[in-house]
């Protein structure tokens, strides 16, 4: 026992030896990806390739989100920060001038490809043909009543919404406020349908303080809404979603509210591209406006409502990481982002080749954006 | 009168007796309940996964004749390992298709085609090219992993409703049906499962990659946790004097296993990579931090194994004139091992679990390569789980349910081990 307790003991001190010994190390031969969860499926596939057709270490792809990805990928160079990251929407301004702070100065940015959001339901259910006003008038939490003020979203079927849907209980199966599919969501459908009203457009466009708060105040939002632009009071009017059980938020996960869809053949679900594509013997998606989700019609914008995919490569590690260009040459590849490429098999709807051909070289030429 | 008094106690008892006893049935009725509704739930879970996840163990295999043509592969020199990593085999495999099924014309046909075999599939031929160089311009008949589309409709012919044609073409079925009326597709057992690493395509995915991570993981908590919280519980039991201290010490041993899981992952993320650098996503932080939160179940365990050492060995070792540290050294550590160990086997399974914590500290990723230290870029098995719940390729549903039942089997063995150790070397006195 005694002899067990010292081997322990030094096993022990062994780890902790080797521990600081990578301390000091700190070299890194693989190249550290991180950033949205809906890019990750692509890039993932990217990294796989990129890892077996070299023989080079396949870069290491964390899922953090849009958000949580910037803030790793802003927080500095040097090994110990990510090279690459993904996201589902362009980089925001204060998030650029938060890497130029850091010293993250020259960022290459690479557009990727479309996601499409879907509106879906079961197979054993009817498919529906909706608006965005549609959506915007089931889903948000406020809509304009009759005398043109705000109130209580009182739809409970889809007759209400618009006579010509069916009498069917609203009930909508969802991302949470965290997922990067609500806030796309929430910019292409809630916004495009509340924009269908002509005082939630004005107040939009308006940009003077005086005129918003006349406006809010014929709107019925009270002042303490006010928050100096008119854009932002229209954003916090039409992001908030029902609270009263019609939409049901179901957490990350787009393989469960599949699931909860086929379970309850009156519910519609809203989740991604690629997962409508992967289970179209259980669900189908909803007309928007008239369009099928599909590969064509989400590529060529007749379906609204879609969201571009970037990923951003921090120029200071190339050359430092080995295999960062090769990476991104492989994911700018036809063979990769190509209409016929093995991201389209992934449910990634590609761009037109111009684009392609711009981004190509971007990366090629290692140019970095000058600003945003 | 008196007797009449008797003989109605006595009846009174008997009715009461007759009221305690049923009251006794009931009770035990209850408890037998709630363990048959236990056991029923447990056993919903296990058949679900398990009806779900027998499916994984299998893969499907399509038998295809292949050229090892030298101008498709861009190969003359089979032992040039260079040469042959950059082969084509993929296409000498679209070859074979394309000989097999001449009636594929025009690029969206060929595709079908083509998406019959996995991409990996190549990687076979490589392999098969480089332990026998004299294959090169013979042509040979090969079982190649099928797609995971294929996979998935294969396994879903005899359902209830129907093969599963959802990505699968009316052509690409109709060759599906020709494939399998000669005889040419059919199921083996998935060996790829357990010696690969993670994939984007399901029908290569592997759980070994995820099962390397938690070894390691594992090896560095078990190290750093046991002979730590083993010499607190030493010190605490048999040294430390009784005071407010000990005290207060005593109460946050005992709050700090119940803190949540994800709060140690923050605490490890703030220390270990902020602070230290230790690298992100390696089994060393995520051994780290597992050993931040095992410390004090093992404290705790460990502390309880000694407390039942009786008093009496310790007298009587100090009364033949052992040193404080001989006592603790030569009889009682030996005589509270078993119990320490099964707390420590305990604290590993509940370890071996986790998820929450890995998640601040970068190791929820996307890990091919199988990692073969503790600085390699690793998940877990949880982790493994968990990214292919996530999964939109269906396969990957079945995957998931195979990687939960090698997660569960592992527990089960481990928790069984610990139930033998204390079985085995325990001690009544």
């Amino acid at each position: 026992m005694k002899k067990t307790f010292k081997i322990a003991l030094t096993g022990a001190a062994m780890a902790l030896l080797m521990s600081s010994g990578s301390v000091l190390a700190g070299a890194r031969d693989y190249v550290s990806v991180v950033g949205s969860s809906t890019v990750y499926p692509f890039a993932t596939v990217v990294a796989e390739r990129f890892g077996k057709n070299t023989g080079s270490p396949t870069p290491k792809i964390e899922s953090t989100g849009s958000g949580g990805g910037m803030k790793l990928f802003c927080a500095g160079v040097g090994t110990a920060h990510p090279d690459v990251t993904n996201s589902s929407r362009r980089m925001k301004a204060s998030e650029f001038e938060k890497c130029q702070g850091n010293g993250v100065t020259d960022i290459i940015e690479v557009l990727i490809g479309y996601d499409g959001i879907v509106v879906a339901n079961s197979k054993k259910a009817k498919q529906m043909s909706l608006t965005r006003k549609d959506l915007y008038l089931a889903l948000a939490a406020k809509i304009p009543g009759p005398d043109g003020k705000l109130i209580t979203n009182p739809n409970k079927t889809w007759k209400d919404v618009n006579a010509e849907l069916p009498a069917v209980k609203i009930e909508v199966i969802g991302p949470p406020p965290t997922s990067g599919t609500r806030d796309a969501f929430s910019e292409l459908a809630m916004e495009g349908g509340a924009k269908k009203f002509e005082a939630l457009r004005a107040l939009r466009k308006e940009k003077k303080s005086d005129s918003i708060m006349e406006m809010m105040d014929k709107l019925g939002i009270p002042p303490s809404a006010y928050n100096k632009k008119g854009k932002k009071v229209f954003k916090a009017v039409t992001h908030a979603l029902r609270e009263d059980g019609v939409y049901i938020e179901a957490g990350e996960n787009d393989n469960l509210i599949i699931q909860k869809l086929e379970a309850n053949p009156e519910a519609l679900g809203i989740f991604g591209f690629s997962f409508l594509d992967q289970n179209s013997d259980k669900v189908q998606g909803s007309l928007v406006e008239g369009n099928m989700p599909s590969f064509d019609n989400i590529a060529d914008k007749s379906y609204p409502i879609s969201r571009p995919l970037y990923f951003y490569i921090k120029k200071a590690h190339i050359g430092v990481v080995p295999g960062i260009t090769e990476y991104a040459a492989e994911f700018s590849s036809d063979r990769a982002w190509g209409p016929e490429g093995y991201l389209a098999d992934k449910g990634m709807i590609s761009m037109p080749v111009e684009l392609r051909a711009k981004y190509a070289s971007d990366i090629k030429n290692t140019v970095p954006i000058s600003g945003l | 009168m008196i007797n009449l008094t008797a003989a109605s106690r006595e009846q009174r008892i008997r009715l009461g007796l007759k009221k305690r006893h049923r009251a006794e049935r009931q009770f035990k009725f209850y408890g037998a309940l709630a363990i048959v509704f236990g056991l029923a739930c447990v056993f919903l879970l296990f058949g679900d996964i398990v009806s779900k996840g027998h499916k994984a163990f299998q893969l499907t295999y399509i038998n295809l004749e292949v050229t090892y043509d030298q101008d498709i592969l861009g190969v003359n020199d089979p032992t040039d390992a260079r040469q042959v990593s950059l082969g084509n085999f993929h296409g000498a495999i679209k070859a074979g298709l394309k000989n097999r099924f001449p009636e594929a014309t025009g690029r969206k046909n060929k595709r079908e085609l083509y998406s019959l075999v996995s991409n990996g599939a190549g990687y076979n031929l490589r392999d098969r090219l480089i332990e026998n160089p004299v294959l090169l311009g013979k042509t040979i008949k090969i079982w190649v992993i099928a797609d995971d589309d294929v996979d998935t409709y294969y396994k879903s012919i005899g359902e209830s409703d129907g093969p599963f044609t959802g990505r699968t073409s009316e052509q690409k079925e109709g060759w599906l049906k020709e494939l399998i009326k000669a005889g040419d597709i059919e199921k083996r057992f998935n060996f790829n499962f357990f010696t690969e690493g993670d994939s984007r395509e399901p029908e290569l995915a592997g759980i070994r990659g995820a099962a390397m991570g938690s070894f390691y993981t594992l090896i560095i908590t078990i190290l750093l946790a046991f002979p730590l919280g083993v010499a607190a519980a030493v010190y605490l039991e048999e040294f430390a004097p009784r005071n407010r201290w000990t005290g207060f010490i005593e109460v946050n041993i005992n709050n700090l296993a119940a803190v949540p899981s994800i709060i140690f992952g923050l605490l490890g993320l703030a220390v270990f990579i902020n602070f230290f650098h230790v690298p992100r996503s390696v089994p060393l932080v995520g051994g780290l931090v597992l050993t931040l939160m095992t410390l004090p179940t093992i404290i705790i365990s460990s502390r309880a194994a000694i407390k039942s050492v009786p008093p009496s060995i310790r007298e009587a070792a100090i009364g033949v004139g052992a040193s404080p540290m001989q006592v603790v050294l030569h009889h009682v550590l030996p005589l509270a091992m078993p119990g320490m160990l099964t707390g420590a086997i305990i604290g590993m399974a509940r370890a071996l679990g986790e998820t929450a914590p890995l998640l601040m500290i970068g190791m929820v990723a996307f890990i091919v390569d199988i990692p073969s230290g503790f600085h390699d870029p690793s998940t877990a098995l949880p982790v493994q789980i968990f990214l292919w719940a996530d999964s939109p390729e269906r396969a990957f549903v079945e995957k998931t349910s195979a990687a939960i039942m090698v997660l569960l089997a592992f527990l089960i063995v481990m928790n069984t081990f610990a139930v033998v150790l204390r079985k085995r070397l325990e001690r009544r006195w």
